[in-house]
C-alpha cells in the first residue's frame, strides 16, 4: 500500500514511540524521595508489602504504623500494602526494583537468589543469639530474613466434637487417629466430616508436611531422605503422612465429593464442629477461631493436638518461621527499613496476636498454646549440612513428585477413592520416581 | 468487499501519486511544498496504536519465544539457554500428553455443541411463536462472564446442590452423582457446561447464515413439494456449509485453550487438567517459566496451524453470503 521508504520510516517512528514509552515506565520506579538520615537514624518514608490483607482491612497495622511513628518520630511515612495473592504477585514483581522496602521473602526465592534480591541482615551465627528459625532464609552464613512468628505443627481440632464422641486422649498413632476418626464418624457429631482435606484448594494439602521430622522425632529427617532410595515406608515420616491421608480417604473418613471443597466455608464448618479435625499449622487457630465466634460458637472448641506418633512416649512437634521479613536490597531507605523488622520482632505483639511463638529466643508462649506446648517436645529441622543445600530440592525435582508441590497427594486421594492403586503400589512409584531422582541428582 | 471505505480514498491517493496536481484538495491554501507532511499523516495515525502493539503484544510474544528456550524459573537474574529440551519435554512427558486427551472430551463437546446450535438455528429461522425470547435465552450463556459460569456450575453440581435436588424431587435419585468427584464422568460435566456457555455463539453464526438465504428459493422449494426435511437437508445445510466448517474449526482450536470453567470448577485436579491449566500450573506453581513458555509457544503454533486450515478450506469469499 505505502512505497518501500515511507514503510521503514513508519517502522523507525514506531520504534520511538516503543523506546520512550519503555523510558517512561522504567523511569517512574526510580522516583523515590525516600531516604534515611547519613548516621542510620530511621527517618523519611518506607513502603512495607504485606499478605496480611484482612490486618490492612481491619485497621491492625495503622496501629502498628503509629506506634512505629511514635518510637522514630523522625519517620514522615510507612506505607503499607497488602498484596492479594501474595506469592504470585510478589514473584513477579521482584523481575522490577520496586517491591517495597520491606517485604517478606516468598517462598519460591531459592537461598542462591537470596543475594540477588535481599539485604543481608546480619551474620547468621551472630543473630542466632537472638533469634529462632533463621536457617530457611539464610545463605552463606548470612542471613536475609527474620520470621515473624514461629508456628508449631499438629492437627488442628474442635475440642468439642471430639468429647461429644468420648474422646478425651490424644491419639498416640496413626491407627488410634484413624480409629477416632471412626467413632466421630460413627456417632455422626461431625456433619459434615471428621476429618477435612481441603483437596480442592490443595495448598492445604502441604500443610501435612509439617509432620515431617515430628513422626521420627528426627531433625535431621528431611538430610536423611536424600540417603535413601526408599523414603515411603510405613514407619517413615513420609510413609505416616501420606499412608494416614490415603487410609482416612479410603475408610471414608473425609469429605464426601473432595472436588467441591471450599477453604473459606470450611473455617465456619469447623468452627460450629460440622468439621472435626485438619491438618493445619497452628497459624490457622486465630483464623478458625475468629471464624467460630463469627458462626456464634465458642471460640475455646478450637483446639491443637500433636501428631498422633509418641517416640519414647513423648509427642513431637516441628517448629518453623512463618513468612521471614526481609529488605529489598534496591532500597533507599535501608535503616529505617531495618528498625521497622526489628520493632515488629520486638515490639509490635505481632506473633502473640497470631497465637504463634516469637522468633525471639526468649519470647513468650501464647496462652492458647500453652497446654499443646506442655504435652510435645519441640523440634527444630537442622538445616543441610555444607554443599548439600540444595540437594533436596534437586532430588525431588529431578523425581518428578516435587513433595512442595500438592500435586502427587492428590493423586493419592483420587487413587484411594477410586481403589485404582494401593498404599503400597503408591509407595512403590514414589519410592521407585525418588531413587531416580536420586541417580539423576547424583546423590 | 470490493471497494476501500470511501474515506480513506482521497488519502491513500494524496499518498500514492504525489506528483500529480489536485485541484480539489484541502482549500486551506496548501500548496506543493507542503505536501509532505500531509503523506505523513497516515503515519502519524498509525503511529500510537502500532506502537501499542508492538509494546504490548509483540514485546512479550518475542519475551515468550525466548523464555522458551531457557531454563528460567521467574525470577532468577540468570537465565541458562537449554535449547530445544524444553520442546521435547511438552511432548515426551506423560503428564504432558495426558492434557490433549482430555481436550478430547471437549472436542466431542463442540460436536454436540454444533448439533445442537444447527437444530436451534433451523428450528428458529422458521416461523415459531416467541421467536426473538427463545433467541435471547439461548444467547445470554454466553454473555455471561466464564469465571461467573464456573461459580454458577460449581453450586449447581456440588452434592445437594440445585442438579441433585431436582433430580431428587422428580424421583430420579438413582441418577445422582459426583458431577465432578466422580472421575469417570467429571470431565463430561466440564465439557457439558462448556457446551452450555458456547452453544450461544454458534447459534447465532448459523441463524445469521441462515437468514441470508433468499427466501425465493424456499417459495420455489414449497412449490416443488419440499417439506421441512428437504429444506434443511437440500437448501440450509449446503448454503451454510463454510459456517459450519468456521464453527468445526473454532471448535477444535477452542477445545485445545479451554481454561476458565475447569480451573474455577475442579482447578484441574481429578484427571481434568487442560493445556492451559498445566501452562499456568507450570509456570506459577511450579515456577518453571522457561517450559511453561515452551508449552504456550506450541499452543500458539497449533492455533495458527488450525487458523491456516481454516483458511485453506473455507475461501474468505465462500463465507460472504451477500
Amino acid at each position: 500500500m505505502f512505497p518501500q521508504k515511507r514503510r521503514l520510516l513508519a517502522l523507525a517512528a514506531a520504534g520511538t514511540v516503543l523506546a520512550l514509552t519503555a523510558a517512561c515506565s522504567g523511569g517512574s520506579g526510580s522516583g523515590d524521595d525516600s531516604s534515611g538520615n547519613a548516621d542510620g537514624t530511621p527517618s523519611g518514608k518506607i513502603s512495607v508489602l504485606t499478605w496480611r490483607t484482612d490486618l490492612v482491612e481491619d485497621g491492625t497495622f495503622d496501629t502498628y504504623v503509629t506506634e512505629f511513628k511514635k518510637k522514630y518520630p523522625e519517620v514522615t511515612d510507612v506505607k503499607v500494602e497488602g498484596v492479594k495473592d501474595y506469592e504470585g504477585t510478589v514473584k513477579t514483581r521482584m523481575n522490577t526494583d520496586d517491591y517495597g522496602d520491606v517485604l517478606a521473602i516468598p517462598g519460591s526465592v531459592t537461598p542462591d537468589q537470596l543475594p540477588d534480591f535481599f539485604e543481608p541482615l546480619g551474620d547468621q551465627a551472630e543473630m542466632e543469639k537472638d533469634y529462632r528459625w533463621l536457617n530457611d532464609k539464610s545463605f552463606d552464613g548470612k542471613s536475609y530474613g527474620i520470621p515473624v512468628v514461629g508456628n508449631v505443627q499438629g492437627i488442628l481440632y474442635n475440642k468439642r466434637v471430639w468429647e461429644e464422641a468420648g474422646i478425651t486422649e490424644f491419639p498416640t498413632t496413626p491407627q488410634e487417629f484413624l480409629d477416632d476418626l471412626q467413632t466421630i464418624k460413627d456417632k455422626g457429631v461431625a456433619k459434615v466430616a471428621p476429618l477435612y482435606t481441603n483437596y480442592k484448594d490443595s495448598w492445604a494439602l502441604s500443610q501435612w508436611d509439617g509432620w515431617r521430622g515430628a513422626v521420627t522425632a528426627d531433625p535431621d529427617a528431611l538430610n536423611e531422605m536424600t540417603q535413601t532410595d526408599t523414603p515411603w515406608t510405613p514407619d517413615s515420616d513420609y510413609g505416616v503422612i501420606d499412608g494416614t491421608i490415603y487410609d482416612a480417604v479410603k475408610q471414608g473418613l473425609t469429605e464426601a465429593d473432595p472436588t467441591t471443597t471450599d477453604w473459606e466455608g470450611s473455617k465456619r464448618q469447623i468452627g460450629v464442629g460440622d468439621i472435626a479435625t485438619m491438618a493445619l499449622g497452628s497459624w490457622a487457630i486465630p483464623q478458625m477461631a475468629a471464624a467460630a465466634k463469627d458462626a456464634g460458637a465458642d471460640p475455646a472448641d478450637i483446639a491443637y493436638m500433636p501428631v498422633p506418633v509418641q517416640v519414647d512416649g513423648k509427642f513431637h512437634t516441628v517448629a518453623g518461621g512463618d513468612y521471614n521479613l526481609g529488605i529489598n536490597v534496591h532500597s533507599k531507605n535501608k535503616a529505617t527499613a531495618r528498625a521497622w523488622i526489628d520493632w515488629f520482632n520486638h515490639d509490635s505483639g505481632y506473633s502473640e496476636s497470631q497465637v504463634g511463638l516469637s522468633p525471639l529466643i526468649d519470647g513468650a508462649v501464647p496462652a492458647a498454646l500453652e497446654s499443646f506446648m506442655s504435652q510435645v517436645e519441640m523440634i527444630t529441622m537442622n538445616p543441610a549440612p555444607a554443599g548439600k543445600e540444595s540437594l533436596f530440592a534437586d532430588i525431588d525435582t529431578a523425581s518428578g513428585i516435587v513433595t512442595t508441590d500438592p500435586k502427587y497427594r492428590l493423586q493419592i486421594i483420587d487413587d484411594a477413592r477410586s481403589g485404582a492403586r494401593t498404599k503400597e503400589q503408591i509407595f512403590d512409584d514414589l519410592n521407585g520416581k525418588w531413587a531416580e531422582g536420586r541417580a539423576d541428582a547424583g546423590a | 468487499m470490493t471497494s476501500a471505505p470511501t474515506g480513506l480514498g482521497p488519502m491513500i491517493a494524496a499518498a500514492s501519486e504525489p506528483d500529480v496536481a489536485r485541484p480539489t484538495r484541502t482549500p486551506g491554501g496548501a500548496g506543493r511544498r507542503s505536501a509532505w507532511y500531509r503523506r505523513l499523516t497516515p503515519y502519524l495515525f498509525l503511529l500510537v496504536p502500532v506502537g501499542l502493539l508492538l509494546l504490548l503484544t509483540y514485546t512479550p510474544v518475542v519475551n515468550m519465544f525466548w523464555y522458551s528456550v531457557t531454563d528460567w524459573d521467574g525470577l532468577d537474574k540468570h537465565k541458562a539457554f537449554v535449547g530445544l529440551d524444553n520442546y521435547v519435554e511438552v511432548f515426551t512427558d506423560p503428564d504432558n500428553l495426558r492434557v490433549f486427551y482430555v481436550s478430547l472430551y471437549y472436542v466431542v463437546g463442540s460436536l454436540v455443541q454444533m448439533a445442537l446450535a444447527l437444530y436451534f438455528a433451523t428450528i428458529l429461522s422458521f416461523k415459531v411463536r416467541f421467536k426473538n425470547m427463545w433467541k435471547g435465552i439461548l444467547f445470554f450463556p454466553y454473555l455471561i462472564n466464564g469465571v461467573a459460569i464456573g461459580l454458577i456450575f460449581l453450586n449447581f453440581l456440588k452434592p445437594g446442590g440445585g442438579l441433585d435436588t431436582v433430580l431428587m424431587k422428580t424421583g430420579l435419585e438413582s441418577l445422582v452423582h459426583q458431577w465432578t468427584g466422580d472421575p469417570d464422568i467429571a470431565n463430561y460435566s466440564l465439557a457439558a457446561v462448556s457446551v452450555w456457555r458456547y452453544t450461544g455463539l454458534t447459534f447465532v453464526m448459523f441463524l445469521g447464515a441462515i437468514q441470508s438465504i433468499n427466501s425465493e428459493i424456499y417459495e420455489a422449494a414449497a412449490l416443488d413439494g419440499a417439506n421441512r426435511w428437504h429444506e434443511f437437508w437440500s437448501i440450509i445445510l449446503p448454503s451454510i456449509r463454510p459456517i459450519v466448517g468456521l464453527a468445526f474449526i473454532l471448535g477444535i482450536s477452542g477445545s485445545l485453550s479451554v481454561f476458565e470453567i475447569p480451573f474455577v470448577m475442579t482447578n484441574g485436579a481429578n484427571g481434568t487438567e487442560t493445556f492451559v491449566i498445566r501452562t499456568v500450573w507450570m509456570a506459577f506453581q511450579r515456577n518453571t517459566v522457561g517450559l511453561a513458555s515452551a508449552m504456550a509457544v506450541v499452543l500458539l503454533v497449533f492455533v495458527l496451524l488450525v487458523t491456516w486450515i481454516q483458511r485453506r478450506l473455507v475461501p474468505e469469499e465462500e463465507v460472504d453470503l451477500t
